[in-house]
């Protein structure tokens, strides 16, 4: 007895299917975009210091005008940990974990932005 | 009293649950034969036996045949209390319980389709969870996550679509010999 296979999906089978062609989709869409940064530059004084890939956990020390900023790199996420800048803006700032936050210390003139293959937005250029 | 042997009590449904365990036992050595292009992918063939176990014995009754194939398997492929145990073990006691809510869906419009693709997305939930909180604890295995969801998806309705055509053939068989029974 030769039967088609579509005659075992009941009509609420269809539903779980397209259920789960549904989450699929978003759950790629979401994970897949480029929202997630994948890089840190961090520049000092308007000029490049270093890129560096979010995947390794590291802590670097930037020198600026002021003194030494320290910049903490864990799970996927970037932020200042210390800065000599008397009003700490950019510490205060926190995690910085999608692609286009950036995290700047004016007066140490030293920044972090976070890129990855698409920005969600920009915070510097609307 | 000094019996050299132990002998257990069994009773037929003790029988019927390790028959089953065994039979998916063989499938999933089968399924190892299968080279696969990324760990974690894999059809679950062993889940075509809960699924006709489920419909036809009851949840415990699945219950009893996923776990013994768990831990019979690991230990026939010598990963018992190995990692790759614990994703297997984690990935099936999450199916289990979806399954049991799954169940209650109105057989009249859902049927093993449904429950298969539920129970192979909490196989995966179960696997990542437990990457996540104990392997690799690390966010960037999320990239990983569109795969293992579109596999899942894949072999769950594959799996539950052979468990409907083998149930609704056995049913044929049976209802020939003993004339309608179903």
């Amino acid at each position: 007895m030769h039967t088609a296979a579509l005659q075992y999906i009941k009509p609420g089978d269809w539903l779980t299917l397209l259920l789960g062609c549904l989450c699929v989709t978003l759950i790629t869409l979401k994970l897949w975009n480029g929202e997630l940064a994948d890089k840190a530059v961090i520049r000092s004084g308007g000029k490049i210091f270093r890129e560096v890939p979010l995947s390794r956990d590291i802590q670097i020390e930037v020198p600026g005008p002021l003194g030494i900023s320290v910049i903490t790199i864990e799970k996927r996420k970037a932020r200042i940990t210390s800065d000599p800048s008397p009003r700490q803006y950019c510490v205060r700032q926190g995690w910085l974990q999608n692609s286009g936050e950036i995290a700047i210390c004016l007066p140490n003139q030293i920044s972090v932005e976070l890129t990855g293959s698409k920005k969600k937005y920009d915070s510097l250029n609307y | 009293m000094t019996a050299s042997t132990i002998k257990l009590d069994t009773t037929a449904e003790d029988h019927h649950i390790a028959r089953m365990a065994a039979v998916a036992l063989g499938l999933t050595v089968l399924e190892n034969a299968i080279p696969s292009p990324l760990p974690g992918v894999k059809p679950g063939l062993a889940n075509i036996v809960t699924l006709i176990v489920l419909a036809r014995y009851g949840w415990r009754a699945a219950a009893w045949v996923s776990l013994l194939r768990v831990v019979a398997g690991s230990l026939l492929f010598g990963s018992f209390l190995a990692p790759g145990f614990f994703l297997s073990l984690a990935g099936a006691v999450l199916s289990l319980l979806v399954l049991a809510f799954a169940q209650h869906l109105p057989r009249r419009w859902f049927g093993p389709v449904s429950h298969s693709i539920y129970a192979a997305f909490a196989h995966i939930a179960g696997q990542m969870l437990v990457v996540y909180l104990w392997l690799i604890p690390h966010t960037g295995i999320a990239y990983l996550i569109p795969i293992f969801a579109t596999a899942a998806l894949v072999f769950g309705t594959v799996n539950g679509l052979i468990a409907a055509r083998f149930m609704d053939n056995h049913d044929m068989a049976t209802a020939e010999t003993a004339n309608g029974s179903n």
